[in-house]
């Protein structure tokens, strides 16, 4: 099998080093970059997120057009945690997404925010990405959540009520959690990706 | 729901683990980075590093240490101790820390949690409260700073904070259970998740201070001398209804 290359988009604030050792270990080989024409073409790419929505989409505006077009392209994207906020609308923490999946991102409504720890996927339909992870636990770490149209949730959480754990759409997938830090689970969800990017 | 946590501390001083009671006779447990792997194969839910040197002698932790464990790593990583302002925290997160824990420089200068939020988010932004008879201490607990810390606790969060780690220097190292009253109170006055800290001997005072109002409970003695401990507190937890991650 060929081994995948995977670029991570650099806007500044983000977990790189885990994220990129995560997919290492997943069998992939990562580039981080800030070159639109690398982002463009690369097999998989990835927008990773610790930050402010803010912050990281204008940090993302130098690569914005390059994911625009390999969506549009149909190739395989995927947003981790506030880079997958980041393909939305309008984020109620400021700032405007990449308006490539529909629906606003909303400020959590629960006893505790930010939802922080773990907490176990219910899967919503059938789909590659997630494939074998129906139950498992996985890491959160945030304040904000995607409220995404009808048919793009594949998974949610509870935390005083329901929140979308992952979106998909054709070639565009995104994951609120930090697969790169939700032990083997994790593991599983990168080696998924990998699969499902070769298969796109 | 969100699983209540476990989370081993490991007190780092000059890149070794350290433990030591109430911040006094440190003795060396080994390396952070595989300590940490240890733990998080025994089911650690996040890892912190304390370097509990750095406030003291004025200069910030190893990023060095920092670089190799997120890379090792794959469940969180805290990292706090002699942050002395934004650009430590920065080259922190930078290096691959999931959250920073900020203490005195956070007392010193409460805007700093705001700064931290509005880059990385609030929830990469731990405010870590050491409090003596409910007043907070900083300095390795030897400065007394005439603050309520419940009220801390309340700005800090107000300021940005996402997250409260919050120590007792009363009962941190004594095994004799977690300073309910102090988690308590400051885990009704915040609506951001508190860390209890300082005190842990048996899987009943981990259970205690979830009943308190704790979502995590900081581990260290108690896991240092045995880490297979950890597997155990969390399986009698789980025996006894506690939603934890097995």
């Amino acid at each position: 099998m060929n081994r995948v290359e995977v670029v991570l988009c650099d806007y500044g604030a983000g977990n790189l080093r885990s994220v990129s050792a995560a997919f290492a270990r997943a069998g992939a080989t990562t580039v981080v970059s800030t070159d639109p024409v690398e982002v463009l073409e690369a097999p998989l790419a990835v927008i990773a997120g610790v930050g402010h929505v803010e912050s990281a989409a204008r940090g993302l505006e130098p690569v914005a057009t390059a994911i625009r077009e390999r969506v549009a392209r149909d190739r395989p994207t995927l947003g981790i945690c506030v880079g997958m906020q980041l393909l939305f609308d309008e984020s109620e923490e400021g700032g405007r997404g990449l308006g490539l999946l529909r629906g606003p991102v909303r400020r959590l409504r629960a006893s505790r925010v930010p939802h922080m720890g773990w907490n176990a996927l219910a899967l919503r339909r059938d789909t590659a990405l997630l494939e074998g992870l129906d139950a498992a636990d996985v890491y959160f770490a945030h304040s904000y959540a995607v409220e995404p149209a009808k048919g793009l949730a594949i998974a949610e959480v509870e935390h005083d009520g329901p929140i979308v754990a992952a979106v998909e759409q054709n070639a565009l997938a995104g994951v609120q959690f930090h697969p790169e830090r939700s032990g083997a689970a994790g593991a599983r969800v990168l080696e998924n990706v990998l699969r499902w990017s070769r298969n796109a | 729901m969100v699983k209540k946590r476990l989370i081993p501390c490991l007190d780092v001083a000059g890149g070794r683990v350290v433990k030591g009671v109430r911040f006094e006779s440190l003795r060396d447990v080994g390396d952070p980075v595989e300590l940490a792997q240890r733990y998080s194969e025994l089911g650690a839910d996040e890892i912190v590093f304390l370097d509990i040197v750095a406030t003291v002698e004025g200069h910030g932790p190893t990023l060095e240490l920092v670089e190799r464990a997120a890379e090792a790593l794959t469940v969180p990583l805290t990292v706090g101790g002699g942050i002395g302002g934004l650009a430590d925290a920065r080259s922190l997160l930078r290096a691959g820390a999931d959250k920073v824990a900020v203490n005195r420089a956070a007392v010193d200068d409460p805007e700093l949690l705001g700064q931290l939020a509005a880059e990385f988010g609030a929830q990469a932004v731990v405010c870590a409260i050491d409090s003596r008879r409910g007043e907070v201490v900083t300095h390795g607990g030897r400065r007394p700073r005439g603050i309520d810390s419940t009220a801390w606790a309340r700005e800090a969060t107000a300021c940005g904070a996402g997250e409260l780690l919050v120590t007792s220097i009363d009962t941190d190292g004594t095994r004799g259970g977690y300073d309910l009253e102090l988690t308590s109170r400051i885990a009704a006055a915040v609506e951001v998740p508190v860390i209890a800290s300082g005190g842990a001997g048996e899987a009943r005072h981990l259970a205690e201070a979830f009943e308190a109002g704790a979502e995590a409970a900081l581990v260290a003695s108690i896991v240092h001398e045995r880490p297979e401990r950890l597997r155990e507190l969390k399986a009698e937890l789980r025996e006894v209804g506690w939603n934890v991650r097995i």
